[in-house]
């Protein structure tokens, strides 16, 4: 089973390593093959402090592509929503104008993830609770980087163990069973090829196990010369410049093997750079395309 | 202006930048270089590599600052002068010392420490790093061990979030929400109206009467601590504040960190921060001059041709990426108003022991 098959997919692995790009790159690929896909970005903000400042945008279901939509999942819109769904209008409002309730909310056991994992479900769900929407086929999350996102896979249990009743607790129990459900949900793990982000990929196997769908391998640069050759380029180093940037080529590729015999990637991304210095989807979804 | 210039008379190094641009390890070869010119250093890091921690010695326990034995640094070309000391920070601990420190008698922070919403907030892995990197920072400044601290922030747009949360932590202490918490059907929760009443009733239907108590028992404990943490908060801003602290923004040129250093330049500048310089990593520099396949037609007839067009395609792809690297560094320069980045090249592997840091440190004080 491809992991595009499944309804809901998580994106994570270290900072920096381009999950934002691979999460697009899957929401492409799945659009392309006819599925009605979103690719829902998580604004994770940390606790207290945003409890404290109170929130800020990133919240429209907007259409980039034929059949491919973007979201950002904003954690105090989340609640917002959520509240307006279980509560009458006006308590609804009072509540989520309420600085007590926002020094609750962030104080509670993963309550905020919980909200925030609650949303991607729903955005997952054959009938959407926002009025007028159209579900998904697939929902691409483009998780926070490795700890935050395996708490907002944790979410359901971390606040089944503070709250074991009330609505709350009876949705997260929903949840807990959609995300513990291989069939429904999965995880896609990215790395490039250097010593930390693999680091965060292996912890990523060690507690997922199973769960852990895909690896991807991002930024791969290329590694065309043999050892052979690398020798025959060596001793003219000196004198001719590009030899000597062959050499160094050669060298780091060399590096990034090693880290990529450690990843063990289902799937190697090239580096693949635009003018802009953003990554060329269209090149990164040709490649998954092929593969996942 | 090089680097060391530029942080001359600064006591307190902050910096800032998004993940995966290499900050600690700018960091920590930072240190390592002003140490070597005198000083005595420390470095808070935040999650080094394991090798990185392990060639400097630096251990998993312990949450303060080890001097890094100077024999570590013969033979890799750094003449240590100076001292410097390094940690990694323990965000979870840090807390639980503040904690203590602040708290007004055993039974009091004993009740905190062991209060289960303050062990999910002192150990969340998000929200506490920010907080608790500036506050050992705090600690390290009031101790005077040392002549200069940098400091490695978390790899996270919210990195510079303490900028104002001695304000908001002030704010919320000394607030009525606090007063409400402490009793929530007392004369204060009365004061402010039915709206407050409704909450907490709807919050006990929600979600647990259990919750409620046990956030009533933390926000009363932590009551005890108030005069502590606004002093702290006083404090915090005062160093921050200073003269002699600076912010180094770190980056790589690629299109999401150039968007977070604009970002943290912004930052800086809402909060009226000093920004003592752009240190930009992982540049792809022109390494030959002209043509990429005239450079490899020069080692025509030494190699065999498949072997020079080999060399030749490596040319053109380095030309290219150096190409898009010069014109973020353009940007950089142009958006965070800094005509005189630290350039730091790409280099061949991770930076993993201290030859690795030597490298780094042997860019970083090209200019001076």
């Amino acid at each position: 089973m491809s992991v595009l098959d499944k309804r809901l997919v998580f994106v994570t692995g270290k900072g920096g390593v381009g999950k934002t790009a691979v999460a697009a790159a899957l929401g492409m690929v799945a659009a392309r093959r006819g599925k009605r896909t979103i690719v829902a970005e998580v604004a994770l903000r940390d606790d207290v402090h945003r409890a404290l400042a109170g929130s800020e945008g990133g919240w429209t279901e907007s259409a980039v592509g034929d059949d491919l939509y973007a979201l950002s999942v904003d954690p105090q819109r989340a609640m917002e929503e959520y509240l307006g769904d279980q509560l009458s209008r006006p308590l609804a409002e009072l509540l989520a104008g309420s600085r007590l309730f926002a020094y609750f909310a962030a104080a509670t056991p993963g309550m905020r993830e919980l909200l925030t994992v609650g949303k991607l479900w729903e955005l997952a769900q054959d009938r959407r609770r926002t009025p007028g929407a159209q579900p998904y086929d697939l929902v691409v999350v483009d998780a926070p980087a490795t700890g935050h996102g395996l708490a907002l896979l944790d979410a359901p249990r971390t606040f089944a163990q503070v709250a074991a009743a009330g609505p709350v607790a009876r949705q997260a129990r929903a949840i807990e069973a959609t995300l513990g459900d291989p069939q429904v949900t999965g995880v896609v793990a990215v790395a490039t090829p250097e010593e930390m982000p693999v680091n965060e990929a292996e912890h990523l196997r060690r507690e997922l196990g199973g769960r852990l769908d895909l690896v991807v391998a991002n930024a791969v640069r290329p590694d065309r010369f043999t050892d052979e050759e690398a020798a025959l380029l060596a001793p003219l180093a000196e004198r001719a410049g590009a030899a000597r940037v062959a050499v160094a080529a050669h060298h780091r590729a060399r590096s990034q093997r090693e880290q990529l015999e450690r990843l063990g990637a289902d799937v190697e991304l090239p580096f693949a750079a635009e003018p802009s210095g953003g990554a060329d989807l269209e090149e990164l979804a040709d490649v998954l395309d092929a593969t996942v | 202006m090089g680097i060391a210039e530029r942080l001359e008379g600064k006591r307190v190094v902050i910096c800032a930048g998004s993940g995966g641009v290499g900050k600690t390890t700018t960091s920590a070869a930072l240190a390592m270089g002003l140490a070597a010119q005198g000083a005595k250093v420390a470095v808070i890091t935040i999650d080094p590599a394991r090798r990185l921690a392990d060639s400097l010695g630096l251990e998993e326990l312990g949450n303060e600052p080890r001097l890094v034995d100077a024999s570590r640094f013969a033979g890799h070309g750094i003449e240590m002068q100076g001292e410097l000391w390094a940690m990694m920070l323990d965000a979870k601990r840090t807390f639980d010392e503040l904690i203590e420190r602040l708290a007004p008698d055993e039974k009091t922070r004993d009740e905190v420490l062991a209060n289960r919403i303050y062990q999910e907030l002192s150990g969340a892995v998000a929200g506490s790093q920010e907080f608790t990197a500036i506050a050992k920072l705090f600690e390290l400044d009031r101790s005077e061990e040392f002549d200069v601290l940098v400091l490695d922030t978390p790899p996270s747009r919210n990195a510079l979030d303490f900028l104002d949360a001695p304000d908001r932590l002030t704010g919320f202490l000394e607030g009525r929400a606090l007063k409400v918490f402490l009793a929530p059907t007392g004369l204060a929760a009365k004061v402010m109206g039915r709206g407050t009443s409704v909450v907490f009733s709807v919050l006990r239907r929600v979600t647990g009467v259990d919750l409620l108590q046990d956030l009533s028992v933390f926000f009363r404990a932590l009551g005890g601590l108030v005069d502590g943490f606004r002093e702290r908060a006083t404090g915090v801003k005062r160093l921050l504040a200073d003269p002699a602290t600076t912010f180094l923004i770190v980056t790589s040129p690629e299109r999401e960190p150039i968007e977070e250093a604009i970002f943290f330049r912004g930052k800086l500048r809402e909060a009226g921060m000093p920004f003592g310089g752009l240190v930009v990593n992982r540049v792809q520099l022109d390494l030959v001059e002209g043509d990429a396949d005239e450079a490899a037609a020069a080692l025509d007839g030494d190699l065999p041709d498949e072997l020079r067009e080999k060399v030749a395609e490596t040319l053109r792809e380095l030309q290219v990426l150096a190409e898009r690297d010069r014109a973020g560094l353009t940007r950089l320069m142009t958006a965070l108003d800094e005509p005189d980045p630290t350039v730091v090249p790409l280099l061949e592997g991770d930076v993993h022991d201290v030859d690795g840091l030597a490298q780094v440190h042997h860019h970083l004080f090209a200019d001076d």
